[in-house]
């Protein structure tokens, strides 16, 4: 039987699909386990959640909860430094060690067999890290050449000046590595303090899925951090406790790259967080918007204009409310063009041109029917879990993610875009040649230009 | 461990691959075309990625781009060109396998009747876009295409990146378009793997039904590429980039993927750069203190591979100080080969890269993405766990001989990326370059 190329076949029946359960447990000293069997390949992701990310940061100190989570693997329990990366090595384990804006997150993924000596490892990485001086010196050196490095790439330039513009002094007002004043001025009694208010049993979640039943997940867990007694005195504040940031001063700034061939551009405001009702909404409004290939902007800007290699939207969510923000590397040429027609798309969705019945369902369709290959690998579905732990969501948040999206209408979701989204409020951000682009940014009319200096 | 298959030759030479795995209602589809810029040639290079971008701008049956169809039923999606070979590929939701396998027969079959000139130019603008975001904007963006100019002479396929040169993007033709997809995209020249939620017989049927009318076509011939003489002694050259801080590249012909000693020098990648223990990270970034980071790599490729080492000096460092104790840590490497407990933790780590590879049906380097590249570059989709063994049966011996026969210090390639101005910091001796 030939293919019948008169019409595009429809969708077959859609497959059931169980979310991974998660399993939780609290030990004595107040440390959280969620556990999750996934027994497709012989391997186990572990994460260890700590809620202290570069917001817990001290106003005078940027960069202190990177360098702290930067410093675990380097030294830690009877092990020094390189003894550390020895016995990683042998275990064919996988570190990764990332400090965002709200959470300090250690993932180690490695063979189901080594699950015992990995636990072992991770647990003297939190619990008991050496802190020595000249590990110290050695990776706040390597931190200041990257600082160094990144005044080179327009993205990392473009993203400090735009956490800078947007929320100044407030704790989302600067990227985790932190600024080279505060790096340079760090010591390690510094690190030690935060380590000491930051990483607790009872503010840590441990999660482990893998190729083993939830008892053994958690009993292995159990074993290797039931030990862990020392309570913070003083844990940072939690971000729900702060304040909204002032107002951005500007609408329009330039970060100057001489005879940039491209403008890196981000455009945006403050937002909402991650705990809130109009969560579903803002995904399917970011879908219409910018959230993937088809979304209008990438559409407009690439597909029909040809100003970029792709444009994209998002809501960054995060305990406090983080940035809506658009994201692009246009042509130099075309970068008021590409600056206009960006801000025309996003007051669009809000105005003249609201989200229609099409447009709606392919938003929810490709959230929804997409969803379970989220839940492919253990690391996946243990950083799925760690969401739930981080933001406080329920257990049942993935069945429940489906329906949730799938009972918004196209008012509903224009009606989220209008509250969340505010043209009056963006704020541009532009990495390029400051004398080749003003004639035409003033021409825009939005103001003056702010000259950024990314410090 | 292994991936397990069934392969049928359609009678139009395509090859069709089903790997079962019903974890999830998901499937893949994972098309390799045997196609890329190996097959390009001087003054029409960047061609094979730019046609791969056409592939996404509707074909005849359906016109109106080929992601909307495709992400409304909750789709991923993408495809990507190097060197050797065209990739594309879709997960889907079970429901949706009839869908994904539509659109990729009808552009096999029917890409051209929906070409068009306007499609063409703005992909071409989208393309130079894509060059100047991730090259010519990008700190040592621009040193990759010296150190392949330098490997390999003018007339050879390896002598440019896939991205190729900008002049070239824009001196393309739409005719051009017309006649790679009559020489290489037809199903002689492409592998179907599908992996996930399907049954293999109905796979197999469902593979027949889309693509079985599609018209064969000859199979290219392989590109047979004379192995090129080594670099002359002395290779050394600069080029001034926006850069904070100088880096050094150096780089060596080294045999093919698959090939003997191909694995044997991605262990001594490993041995050399990978962790804080290997021997240059330990010497240069860890105790010296004279880099910032440095990486070893063996770049494999199905006519000849290359061994590249690359080190960022810290600041007031020079890459002379850098060159001198790679040289020095290479050297004693050369003459006694990994330690025993090298060699084990490489191959621990060997062995856990091969399970990580076998997570995801779908995707890059996802399940049914290697058994198209075991299909395509060896004609054996089984090669999983040969490919294993070939990691597993490595020697301490094997590595070393590896390294003294492909690693010498007299035939190298040695680039310099300074920062503007400053070409007194590149290695002594070093001739300008120009590359953009």
């Amino acid at each position: 039987m030939a293919a019948d190329r008169s019409r595009l076949p429809g969708l077959g029946p859609e497959r059931r699909f169980t979310f991974p359960a998660i399993q939780r447990s609290t030990l004595a000293n107040g440390l959280r386990i969620c556990t999750v069997p996934h027994r497709q390949v012989p391997l186990v992701a572990v994460l260890a959640l700590v809620p202290a990310g570069a917001s817990a940061d001290p106003p005078e100190r940027p960069g202190l909860a990177a360098i702290t989570g930067d410093m675990l693997d380097e030294g830690c329990g009877d092990k020094g430094a390189l003894d550390v990366h020895e016995t990683l090595g042998r275990l064919g384990a996988q570190l990764d060690l990332d400090v965002g804006h709200d959470a300090t997150v250690v993932g180690l993924t490695t063979l189901v067999r080594h699950l015992d000596a990995g636990l072992e490892l991770l647990r003297d990485m939190l619990i008991r890290p050496r802190f020595e001086q000249r590990e110290f010196d050695r990776v706040r050196e390597l931190r200041l050449n990257r600082l160094l490095q990144l005044k080179d790439m327009p993205p990392a330039l473009a993203d400090r000046a735009f956490a800078q513009l947007l929320y100044r002094h407030h704790p989302y007002g600067h990227l985790p590595i932190g600024s080279e004043g505060s790096l340079r001025a760090m010591m390690v009694r510094d690190i030690t303090a935060f380590h000491r208010n930051a990483y607790g049993p009872a503010r840590t979640t441990i999660v482990a899925v893998g190729d083993a039943p939830h008892e053994a997940l958690r009993d292995s867990v159990a074993r290797a951090f039931e030990g862990w007694t020392t309570e913070p005195a003083q844990p940072p504040a939690d971000p729900d406790s702060f304040g909204a940031p002032p107002a951005p001063a500007g609408r329009l700034a330039l970060v100057h790259r001489a005879a940039a061939a491209q403008s890196e551009l981000r455009i945006g405001h403050v937002a909402l967080p991650r705990r809130t009702a109009d969560y579903h909404g803002a995904l399917v409004a970011n879908m219409v918007l910018g959230g993937q290939f088809v979304s209008r902007i990438n559409m407009n800007l690439r597909e029909d204009k040809g100003y970029t290699y792709g444009a994209r939207t998002a809501f960054e969510f995060r305990r406090a409310p983080g940035p809506f923000v658009l994201q692009a590397s246009v042509q130099a040429d075309a970068t008021a063009d590409a600056v206009r027609e960006a801000i025309r798309e996003i007051a669009a969705i809000r105005g003249d041109r609201p989200i229609t019945r099409e447009e709606l369902e392919l938003g929810r369709a490709s959230l929804t029917r997409g969803y379970p290959r989220n839940f492919e690998t253990a690391d996946q579905i243990a950083r799925a879990a760690a969401q739930l732990a981080l933001y406080d969501l329920p257990d049942d948040y993935f069945t429940t993610f489906v329906p949730a999206v799938l009972a918004l209408d196209e008012r509903a979701v224009t009606a989220i875009a209008e509250r969340h989204l505010d043209p009056s409020r963006l704020v541009t951000v532009i990495v390029g040649d400051r004398d080749r682009l003003t004639p035409a940014l003033n021409a825009l009319d939005m103001g003056e230009i702010a000259d950024v200096r990314v410090v | 461990m292994n991936i397990a298959f069934d392969k049928r030759t359609l009678p139009n030479g395509l090859d069709v691959i089903i790997h079962e795995d019903h974890s999830l209602p998901i499937v893949a589809v994972n098309v390799w075309y045997h196609v890329g810029s190996k097959n390009e040639v001087p003054g029409r290079t960047g061609f094979a990625h730019l046609f791969e971008h056409l592939m996404f701008e509707g074909s005849q049956h359906y016109d109106r781009g080929y992601f909307h169809p495709l992400q409304e039923a909750g789709a991923a999606l993408n495809g990507s060109t190097n060197a050797d070979r065209t990739n594309y590929w879709e997960v889907v939701p079970t429901n949706a396998l009839d869908l994904a396998l539509w659109m990729e027969s009808d552009r096999m079959g029917f890409l051209l009747p929906a070409l068009t000139e306007a499609k063409f130019a703005n992909q071409r603008d989208v393309v130079l876009n894509e060059r100047r975001q991730n090259y010519e904007n990008r700190p040592y963006g621009l040193a990759g295409m010296a150190i392949v100019a330098a490997l390999y002479p003018p007339d050879h396929p390896y002598h440019w990146l896939t991205i190729g040169a900008a002049d070239d993007i824009r001196a393309a033709h739409i005719d051009d378009v017309r006649a790679f997809f009559q020489r290489y995209y037809h199903p002689a020249n492409a592998s179907l793997t599908l992996a996930g939620d399907v049954d293999a017989a109905a796979g197999l049927q469902l593979a027949a039904q889309y693509f079985g009318d599609i018209a064969g076509g000859d199979r290219p011939a392989p590109v047979q590429l004379a192995t090129p003489l080594p670099p002359p002694q002395d290779l050394t050259l600069v080029i001034e980039d926006r850069v904070e801080l100088p880096r050094l590249y150096m780089a060596w012909h080294s045999p093919a993927l698959f090939a003997a000693g191909d694995a044997e020098l991605d262990l001594v990648a490993e041995v050399l750069s990978s962790g804080k223990t290997s021997r240059l990270y330990r010497a240069l970034v860890y105790e010296q203190r004279i880099a910032t980071e440095v990486a070893a790599s063996q770049n494999s490729r199905e006519a000849g591979s290359f061994f590249q080492i690359v080190a960022t000096a810290a600041p007031g460092r020079t890459l002379a100080e850098v060159e001198r104790a790679i040289i020095k840590e290479l050297t004693v490497f050369l003459e006694t080969g990994p330690t025993a407990k090298e060699l084990d933790r490489c191959l621990a780590q060997a062995e856990a890269h091969f399970l990580f590879r076998l997570q995801t049906v779908g995707g890059f380097g996802g399940k049914s993405d290697q058994l198209n590249a075991y299909n395509v570059f060896l004609g054996d989709p089984g090669y999983f766990e040969k490919d294993l063994d070939r990691y597993g049966s490595a020697t301490a011996d094997g590595l070393r001989n590896a390294a003294a026969a492909w690693l010498k210090l007299s035939n190298r390639v040695v680039l310099s990326v300074v920062p503007r101005g400053r070409v007194a910091l590149a290695l002594p001796g070093s001739q300008p370059v120009t590359v953009s």
